[in-house]
């Protein structure tokens, strides 16, 4: 049957747009989550929307699972293939079909990098607010499918905040346009369903996204403090105050150190924690919050506040934010990172349990925090090559998880479930929140072609966990397929 | 009072009954005809948490609007997308179920930007919940927004967490003698101008804007733009948002075309209210729906008949075939025994 399947496959496209030899596959073998690697039966790099809709109903008629993927940036193996399954690229659909000035919108296709999106509006004046740190790779498409956020998700939202229309393709080869270029259209809410649903629903060929006025002036100040506490302490009192700022980020000494290290931004080496805050509006506004955001910062116990003098230093203090992950991946041979989000005002305890977590594992963590939203990025330091230690990694980065669940919070805040975190959603929802998060799955995809076994458990694997809670009080059991 | 709620679920269920929700009915004049035993979640009500300085709000869905408002405010912080009441006894659950928002819906976002998460009961009566109380959550579907603006129609919500926003410190709105075409190519400059703007509305030729911030900056932005300060300002945009202005008096269909915000001015014969910095017109007119839906598509936007009028052309604009498809699989999954307000979206469920 595969061989039927690949040679109609290869029928319907051009000779360079599919690849089978395993040489050619291994680039895709995994996504940013390098722990998981598989490789799949074929790799598919259509050209056009008609080529992609012609694999989509070759796949459907033939029952071959679809994977689709942007630029494989993605930290949960949502674009992890399946061995059975094809991968279906969208790394050529790299056009930005138009950007409307007067309208401030951009419609693009999948392939076209997030920050190409800015560079392109520049001109105009604009920019587009959504700025994941892989930003100089990771495609709209795949923000799209993991509703992405940014170093700017306070005050400008996340992806599925910042979108007005997709076009996309169901398994079945369907083209369907949700939303328009209005500000809202009839019926359920289908351009959120579709955000964030991690490719499983329906294949993006098109986005149109919202484009903003560049503000007038953007101003980041970089706060050191001698205890995390009170650099948390601090995004409290900011928000108080009632003010948003664009940015509002923290990293502790690992990480500070690690970033330093790596891109000379100025950090101090010795600080527990640094805030970067940024404010940004109009010039009177900023010169007035800022004076207000000196006083707070200075009586949250800030030991030293440095303003950027100027837009260069302004991009080095965010650049050392941006380049945490590589960073901290320069002090390890490898890391793993969480994605937890808990209230605010959780962050002393949470950040202790972690560090403890830590002493218990013997593994070193790094944190860089979206601290405006409360969504942690543990960085677990560790060795594959050491026999057990992966295993040890994960069971700890469980343990942060469900530690954020409990927390009053979530597995993932913008890195998605992928496959990495499927055992943890049997923690964060029951068993008939699931059963309707598949009958969602199956409105659009009856038959569990697209990207099956990712994002939502199977019923019966969360059964087989709890049965494993009890009987052995561990979670992972690397002899169980994970799918 | 849950399981009371459940059990009400489950007896329809059994018996092939249909069930029409209500908060405080302030708005069942929009969507289609609500049929069915009345099902009352307005007693379910109070706030739940509310920590100032996590920006997070929950409530019970039978909480009236005010009683939110008027807590937010005592702490200087708003439900940003300043939702419409049209009553004085509006519920969170009809201000989430109905998804409308008010006249800063550009630019701050819409109710469905600010629900972070909802517990619900389904068609089967069980309690459900998703998403949560904090500000970034890509656990599973986003349940929470597609149970925003499904009127009622995929199950019962029963308390919502949504993300709340300080007051802005001043604000200050402004006004310009212009037609419709200069009002609508003037809002849509302003907003590439970076200016603090948070509401707009021309009617009748006159454009009024309303900006927001700190003094200094919209003292900054008044200077740049110039026109007429507008005395008691608050009452006029509340007027706009409850559709109590005189403009809304009309005895005709009221119709809300949602276009791109660059949309020239529409055809259709009848007297037009623009919002949303282009992107809503109000429309009176007694012209066929067919008449006005084609106006709205064409400029690439889509028509709901607001209010008043004839229903039975429906009320929201015709989906294309596959969408209905999947939204009625949708529909089938939340609620299997079609139980919840029939009809009230689409005749087709
Ligand atoms: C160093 C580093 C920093 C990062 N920082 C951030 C950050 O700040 N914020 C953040 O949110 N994320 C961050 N990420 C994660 C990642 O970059 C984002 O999830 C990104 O949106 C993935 O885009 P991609 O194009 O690489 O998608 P991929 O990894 O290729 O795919 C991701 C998922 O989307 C699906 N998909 C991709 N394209 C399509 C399509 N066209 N149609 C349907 N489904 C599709 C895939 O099937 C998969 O499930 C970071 C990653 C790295 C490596």
């Amino acid at each position: 049957m595969n061989a039927d399947f690949l040679d109609l496959l290869r029928a319907t496209l051009p000779k360079h747009a599919m690849l089978i030899e395993p040489e050619d596959l291994h680039p895709y073998e995994c996504d940013g989550l390098s722990a998981y690697r598989q490789l799949p039966l074929a790799v598919c790099l259509p050209e056009t929307e008609a080529q992609a809709q012609q694999i989509l109903k070759l796949c459907y008629r033939h029952a071959v699972p679809v994977v689709a993927r942007g630029a494989g940036t993605g930290l949960s193996g949502g674009a992890l293939p399946l061995s059975h399954g094809v991968i279906l690229s969208l790394a050529r659909f790299k056009q930005i079909i138009a950007i409307d000035a007067e309208a401030r919108t951009a419609r693009l296709q999948p392939g076209v990098r997030n920050l190409a999106i800015s560079e392109a509006a520049a001109q105009y004046g604009l920019y587009y607010a959504p700025d994941p740190s892989s930003q100089i790779a990771c495609t709209i498409g795949g923000n799209v499918a993991e509703n992405s956020g940014g170093v700017h998700c306070l005050k400008y939202g996340l992806t599925v905040h910042n979108l007005l229309r997709l076009r996309v393709i169901t398994i079945e080869g369907e083209i369907l346009e949700i939303g328009n270029a209005a500000l809202d259209s009839a019926g359920y809410d289908l351009l959120a369903l579709l955000t964030g649903s991690e490719g499983m629903l329906a294949v993006i060929t098109e986005v149109t996204v919202k484009l903003l006025a560049k503000p007038e002036r953007a101003q980041v100040i970089l706060a050191a403090f001698d205890d995390v506490q009170k650099a948390g302490q601090a995004v409290g009192d900011i928000i108080s105050a009632g003010i948003i700022p664009a940015g509002l980020e923290m990293m502790d000494t690992l990480a500070i150190q690690a970033a330093e290290d790596f891109v000379h931004a100025g950090y101090p080496r010795d600080a527990a924690a640094i805030l970067l805050c940024e404010l940004d509006g109009l010039n009177e506004e900023v010169s007035e919050q800022m004076l207000q955001l000196h006083d707070i910062l200075q009586s949250s116990g800030a030991t030293s506040l440095r303003t950027a003098v100027d837009e260069a230093e302004r991009l080095k203090f965010w650049a050392g934010r941006k380049a945490a992950f590589p960073a901290v991946g320069r002090l390890s041979p490898d890391y793993y990172c969480m994605d937890g989000t808990i209230p605010r005002r959780k962050l002393p305890d949470v950040l202790q349990r972690i560090s403890e977590l830590s002493a218990e594992y013997g593994l070193r963590v790094a944190n860089v925090f979206h601290a405006g939203d409360g969504n942690l990025h543990p960085l677990i330091l560790y060795d594959a090559n050491i026999p057990g230690e992966l295993e040890r990694t994960e069971e700890f980065g469980g343990k942060i998880l469900e530690l954020c669940v409990a927390a009053g919070g979530t597995i993932t805040g913008e890195h998605g479930v992928g496959i990495e975190k499927i055992d943890q959603m049997c923690s964060q929802f029951t068993a008939p929140e699931l059963a309707l998060f598949h009958g969602i799955k199956q409105a659009w995809d009856e038959t569990r072609l697209l990207n099956p076994g990712k994002a939502v458990p199977e019923l019966h694997r969360c059964a087989e966990l709890g049965a494993m809670h009890v009987h052995g009080g561990q979670l992972k059991h690397p002899e169980l397929p994970r799918f | 009072m849950i399981n009371e709620l459940i059990e009400k679920i489950q007896h329809a269920a059994a018996h092939s009954q249909t069930l029409a929700m209500s908060g405080s009915g302030s708005k069942a004049f929009y969507g289609g005809e609500l049929h069915g035993i009345t099902f009352d979640v307005a007693a379910h009500r109070g706030i739940v948490d509310y920590t100032p300085t996590e920006l997070v709000l929950t409530a019970r869905s039978g909480t009236p609007l005010v009683e939110i408002e008027q807590l937010l405010s005592e702490h200087n912080q708003m439900l940003a997308f300043e939702p419409p009441h049209f009553g004085p006894y509006a519920t969170l659950g009809g201000c989430v179920a109905s998804g409308l928002s008010g006249p800063r819906r550009p630019y701050s976002g819409a109710v469905r930007d600010f629900v972070l998460g909802v517990g619900m009961l389904d068609g089967r009566g069980q309690h459900l919940k998703f998403g949560g109380q904090v500000m970034k959550n890509v656990a599973g579907y986003d349940v929470s927004r597609l149970m925003t603006g499904s009127l009622g129609t995929l199950g019962v919500l029963l308390d919502v967490s949504l993300k709340v926003l300080p007051l802005p410190a001043t604000a200050l709105s402004l006004r310009f003698a212009c037609d419709q075409q200069a009002a609508i190519q003037r809002m849509n400059s302003w907003s590439r101008q970076a200016l603090p703007l948070s509401a707009t509305c021309w009617e009748n030729g006159q454009l009024t804007i309303r900006m927001e911030g700190t003094q200094r900056a919209i003292q900054a932005a008044h200077g740049k733009l110039g026109g007429e300060l507008v005395a008691n300002d608050m009452a006029f945009w509340r007027d706009i948002r409850e559709q109590r202005a005189a403009f809304f008096l009309s005895p005709l269909p009221l119709w809300r075309l949602s276009v791109p915000s660059t949309a020239a001015a529409l055809k259709p014969e009848g007297p037009q209210l623009i919002e949303w910095g282009g992107a809503l017109r109000w429309l009176y007119s007694d012209s066929s729906p067919g008449e006005i839906r084609n106006a709205a598509a064409a400029a690439g936007g889509q028509a709901t008949l607001f209010r008043g009028g004839d229903k039975r052309c429906g009320v929201f604009h015709p989906l294309p075939s596959a969408l209905l498809a999947i939204q009625r699989r949708i529909k089938h999954n939340f609620d299997p025994h079609g139980i919840f307000n029939p009809c009230r979206l689409f005749h087709e469920f």
